[in-house]
This record gives C-alpha cells, sequence and structure tokens, in this order.
C-alpha cells in the first residue's frame, strides 16, 4: 500500500538537523558538568512548552492555566513519592494518568467557547487548583511546599544523585520517547486535521472532521503531556513547591513556546533552551531586571518577530533558497 | 449582614470603575488587554507622588491621577495598541502580558516592592452610625463618586453625539465608517477615556484595594471576569457583574475566611460556565 499523498503531511522522515539536536544535549552534558542541573530542567520544561504546543501551536486553544496539569502530575508523583511510593516510572505514569483525566475533563469546557471564553475558563481553573493546593497545605505543604519526597532507584539500579547525571539521562529519555509520540501524532492525519481546525473551524465539519472531538483529544494530550513534565520536575527535585500551579509558570511557558516558534515542536524545545538559559544568566544579576527585559521582548516580539526563532530561521533560509 | 452587602458594594464599585474602559476595549476594538490593570497601578502611583511629593491635597490629586493616565492612554493607543486590533488573540495576550512585566518592573524599580500608604484627609475618615450599623465614610464617598459617574457615562453614551459614534462602532465598525465616523479618533477618545477611569479607579482604590508593583497581575483576573461576565461592550452588564463579584468577594472572606480567594475562583468558573456569552450579553 502506497502511503497517502503528501499534501501538507509530512513524510515523517528524519532529517540531520533533527539528529544534531538530538545529540546536543548529550553534548551539553561532557562539555558543561557545572550546568547539569539547569541542562535537566530544560529538558523538563521543555516537555512542558512541547505539551502547549499541542494545544496551542497544533489544536489553537489559547490556554493560560496550562500550569494546572504541569502542577497536578507534579503532586501526583510527590504525594505517591512522599507516602512511601517512591518507585519513579509508576510514579511518572500515575503523574500522566492523573493529568490526562483532569484535560479530559477541562477539555469539554474549554473548547465549546471561543478564544476569551478559553482564556477565562483555564485560568479560572488553574487559580482555583493554586488556591486550592494553597488552602489543604494538611496535604500539599501549602507554600512551603511538600517536603519528604523520596524517589527509589530507577529500575532498582540508578539512584538520583546531587550532580544530577541521573536526572539528566531520566528527563532526556522520557522527553525523547515523548517527543517521539508526539512527532508520530502531529504527523498524523490526526495532526493535520488538528490543523485544519486551527486554520478554519467553521470548514471542517464539511469535510467529515469531527471538530469537538479532536480539540478533546489534543487538549487531553497536551494535558497528559504537561502531567509528565510535572511528574518528572517532582522526581528529579525530589520537592514540590506551590509554583508549580502559578499563574507565572502558565506565562513563561507561553512566552517561550511562542520564543520558539508554534506549531513545529522543535519551537517549543529552542524557546524553552534560550528562555531559561537567559534567565539564569540575567535574573542571577537582577530579578527586576530580568522581568523588564522579557516584558520588552515580549512586545518586541510581537511586533517583529512573530514566527518566534525557528520562524525567522525559516524566512531567512527561504530568502537564502531564493538567491540564485 | 448589611454591614457586609455595604462593603462589598463600595469593593464592587471600584471594580466597575477600572474595568469600565476594558470593557469598553474588548467590546469596541476586541482587544483583550490584560494590562489593564497596570493603568489602574499608573493612577495610583500619580496620586500617591502628588500627595506625597508635591503636597497635593487628596481630592485635587484624583482628578490628576484621572487626566494624567487618560494621556498615558492615548498616547500608549497611538504608539502600540493601535496596530494589534486586527492581530490574532495570541499577539494580543503576548504584548499584554509583555506590558504588565514591564509596568510591575518598573514600578519596583522606582518606587519598591512594598504597599503604598495614603492619607486620607480628616472627612474621609472614620465612621457613620446609622440604624446600628458603622458605615466606614470612606466607603460611603466611594459610592457616591462612581454613582454619580456612572450616570454621567450613562449620559455621555446615551444622550452625545461621541456616545452614539461609540455605540455605532461597537456595532458595526465598518458600517460605521461608511458613514464617515472617524472610528479611528472614536477608538482613541474611548481608550483614553477607559484608560483614565481605571487610573482614577486605581487612585481611589488604594484605600480598598491596596497597592504595590504587583497591583496589575492581582486583579487582572478581576478585571476580566466583571467584563466578560457582565458582557463586553455595555454599561449595566459590568455594573451587575462588578457588584455580584465584589459582595460575593467580601462575604467569602468575612463568612469563610479559611477559604480565602478560593471562594471567589469558584463563583468565577461557575458564572463563565452558566452565562458564556455574559449576564446582560448581546447574543449574536
Amino acid at each position: 500500500m502506497t502511503p497517502p499523498a503528501a499534501g501538507g503531511l509530512a513524510t515523517g522522515r528524519w532529517r540531520w538537523a533533527e539528529l544534531a539536536f538530538w545529540l546536543a544535549p548529550i553534548a551539553c552534558f561532557f562539555l558543561f558538568p557545572g550546568y547539569r542541573v539547569l541542562a535537566s530542567q530544560v529538558l523538563i520544561i521543555g516537555l512542558f512548552a512541547m505539551s502547549l504546543d499541542i494545544v496551542l501551536g497544533y489544536a489553537g486553544i489559547l490556554s493560560l492555566g496550562h500550569a494546572a496539569f504541569f502542577g497536578l502530575g507534579a503532586y501526583t508523583a510527590g504525594l505517591l513519592a512522599a507516602h512511601g511510593w517512591g518507585e519513579p516510572i509508576s510514579g511518572l505514569a500515575a503523574g500522566i494518568v492523573v493529568a490526562a483525566i483532569a484535560g479530559f475533563l477541562v477539555s469539554w469546557l474549554v473548547v465549546r467557547g471561543e478564544d476569551l471564553a478559553r482564556l477565562m475558563v483555564t485560568l479560572g481553573l488553574a487559580l482555583l487548583l493554586y488556591e486550592a493546593a494553597n488552602r489543604a497545605a494538611w496535604l500539599t505543604g501549602g507554600v512551603d511546599g511538600l517536603s519528604g519526597v523520596t524517589v527509589s532507584r530507577i529500575f532498582g539500579v540508578f539512584s538520583f544523585d546531587l550532580a544530577g547525571k541521573t536526572a539528566f539521562f531520566y528527563s532526556y529519555a522520557v522527553l525523547f520517547l515523548l517527543f517521539l509520540i508526539a512527532r508520530r501524532l502531529v504527523n498524523s492525519p490526526f495532526g493535520l486535521s488538528l490543523r485544519g481546525i486551527r486554520e478554519n473551524r467553521a470548514r471542517m465539519p464539511a469535510i467529515g472532521a469531527p471538530v469537538r472531538q479532536r480539540l478533546v483529544a489534543a487538549f487531553t494530550v497536551g494535558a497528559a503531556l504537561a502531567g509528565a513534565a510535572g511528574a518528572l520536575l517532582t522526581q528529579t527535585t525530589q520537592f514540590v513547591g506551590i509554583d508549580v500551579l502559578g499563574f507565572d509558570r502558565s506565562a513563561d511557558v507561553l512566552i517561550m513556546l511562542v520564543l520558539g516558534g508554534t506549531g513545529r515542536l522543535y519551537g517549543a524545545l529552542i524557546g524553552t533552551a534560550v528562555f531559561m538559559v537567559a534567565h539564569d544568566y540575567l535574573a542571577g544579576i537582577n530579578p527586576v531586571y530580568w522581568q523588564f527585559w522579557l516584558g520588552l521582548a515580549m512586545v518586541a516580539f510581537v511586533f517583529f518577530a512573530r514566527g518566534g526563532i525557528l520562524g525567522a530561521l525559516g524566512a531567512l533560509a527561504a530568502r537564502g533558497g531564493r538567491r540564485p | 449582614m448589611i454591614g457586609v452587602l455595604f462593603d462589598g458594594l463600595a469593593y464592587g464599585s471600584l471594580l466597575f470603575l477600572v474595568s469600565l474602559g476594558l470593557s469598553v476595549q474588548m467590546g469596541l476594538m476586541n482587544f483583550v488587554n490584560l494590562a489593564h490593570g497596570a493603568f489602574a497601578m499608573a493612577g495610583g502611583f500619580i496620586c500617591v507622588v502628588a500627595m506625597s511629593r508635591f503636597g497635593v491635597p487628596f481630592l485635587a490629586a484624583l482628578p490628576l491621577a484621572f487626566v494624567l493616565t487618560a494621556a498615558v492612554g492615548a498616547v500608549m493607543e497611538r504608539l502600540l495598541y493601535r496596530r494589534l486590533y486586527g492581530a490574532s488573540h495570541l499577539d494580543q495576550v503576548l504584548f499584554s502580558i509583555g506590558l504588565t512585566f514591564m509596568a510591575i518592573a518598573g514600578a519596583t524599580w522606582i518606587f519598591g516592592a512594598s504597599q503604598q500608604p495614603v492619607r486620607l484627609p480628616a472627612f474621609l475618615r472614620g465612621q457613620v452610625h446609622a440604624a446600628g450599623i458603622d458605615f466606614g465614610v470612606y466607603r460611603i464617598f466611594l459610592l457616591a463618586v462612581v454613582a454619580v459617574l456612572t450616570l454621567a457615562l450613562a449620559a455621555l453614551i446615551e444622550r452625545t453625539r461621541f456616545g452614539a459614534q461609540v455605540r455605532a462602532a461597537v456595532d458595526d465598525a465598518r458600517a460605521a465608517r461608511g458613514l464617515g465616523i472617524e472610528v479611528d479618533r472614536v477608538f482613541t477618545t474611548a481608550f483614553a477615556l477607559g484608560s483614565g477611569l481605571a487610573g482614577l479607579g486605581g487612585a481611589l482604590g488604594i484605600e480598598v484595594l491596596g497597592l504595590d508593583p504587583v497591583f496589575p497581575l492581582k486583579f487582572m483576573v478581576y478585571f476580566l471576569l466583571v467584563v466578560v461576565v457582565g458582557g463586553a461592550g455595555t454599561l449595566r452588564g459590568p455594573l451587575l457583574a462588578a457588584m455580584i463579584l465584589g459582595v460575593c468577594d467580601v462575604a467569602a472572606k468575612y463568612y469563610l475566611p479559611q477559604a480565602g480567594a478560593f471562594t471567589i475562583y469558584a463563583v468565577m468558573v461557575v458564572l463563565l460556565l452558566a452565562f458564556p456569552a455574559g449576564l446582560l450579553g448581546r447574543r449574536t
């Protein structure tokens, strides 16, 4: 059987640039041993940004409360580990399942509205969850955070060390695995139909695409991946702070995604890397300055670089290709 | 009970005053402006600086806050906001969050992160005792100011030429343009008016809402909620929504202090789900 004609459907074949991209973190691991903890954080938050890319970049759902699912995954893994279930793989799976269920339930409220209603519902639910975690201090530790999270060895062999070696490779492996799934998903006819809905929601039913089900599915997948990222953060840092549910986290991840470029998966990962390295450097100087420059960069981005870093690179490449 | 209701109404009237500009921006220009709270904060800081540095009396600082914030709003509209009227909501959200971050960082840099105090004149302090209940004088003053302003705005919208132009532009900007209404100028004026009202609300609200650099983020949800629940582009909708919200929030803090902000967010989500088009929204 021949594959379907590729009218916009990516072939899914791997390119050299992609291989190089996935080797880069490994290179960083060996070249900059002092930054291994930061590198694992980039991998984890990169997964979080990628989850938002499926919701926003592919399905076109504007969410200002994506941290809700990140936090659910983080607290699920954290509570399990704090109460004696320290096995990391099953803890990660539990985080994914809880976030996916929550995402599925919320998605029905989200898909029926327009941009503004979606924005408000996601924002409101995330705030509600934050406040709930804040008030249920007996369970979550409240503003002090959930401590006493002890994660046992991966496969009973690799323990989480202070230098962050295990944390790095664990995060890398999980990110890569989930990226493969996401890549397969967005290159499938399902991913194509999501793009169709994003571009013109009214016309998609005419070619037989069940808009509502597709959006529900995309939102659920996005929530599940966000839950995975949250669980990873908990397991690698052995701590859950209440900021995992905060508005700043939702806003930051949105910025990272847009910085890298939406709707390409890699944009989320590159945007996260750039954002977090810049944050590590600038916030070390003065946190207030960081916030100011971040705000200025966002305004500038909206006016001058709508496609993000990858969009700008793509435009450059297209210009270079046209030159004789 | 009546005291809580009264405080809630005073609080709600403040929310209404600040949110009105946002309602105009969302209804008229279809612009999701998350930075609206920054204009309110600007008004608050103008009031504080005018009083503490230049010795301006409180009652004179209020109009000053209105005028200066309106001027800032007009400039911002001309330079920045205008370019994004046709942009996607994502762009508008990013732009206005960026603006909010800059406002917060700027205010922290200039004024520090602490709460700003305001010294009310003697005749606005204290309590009035009536029918066995204490009413705060300042809250009575607040309610009176907002009531007068609301009536004035209603007259402006319903009775004047400018009001007719605004209503026409809200209904159909293209047709309004075709009739020779200078929609761009209406937009700028409406934006400046809304910003000014937010600034005035911020200045009046120092005593009730407080004033610190994170003000725009802290109250962003409230302002958005008033507009979304009330339905954008009307006067009565946001008024009703602001009053419901104000009373609910004050009552929740009074009767269920251990639940904190949880109650108000729950009310918000329920209202959003129950009235997707707003309480008094136009159904198109």
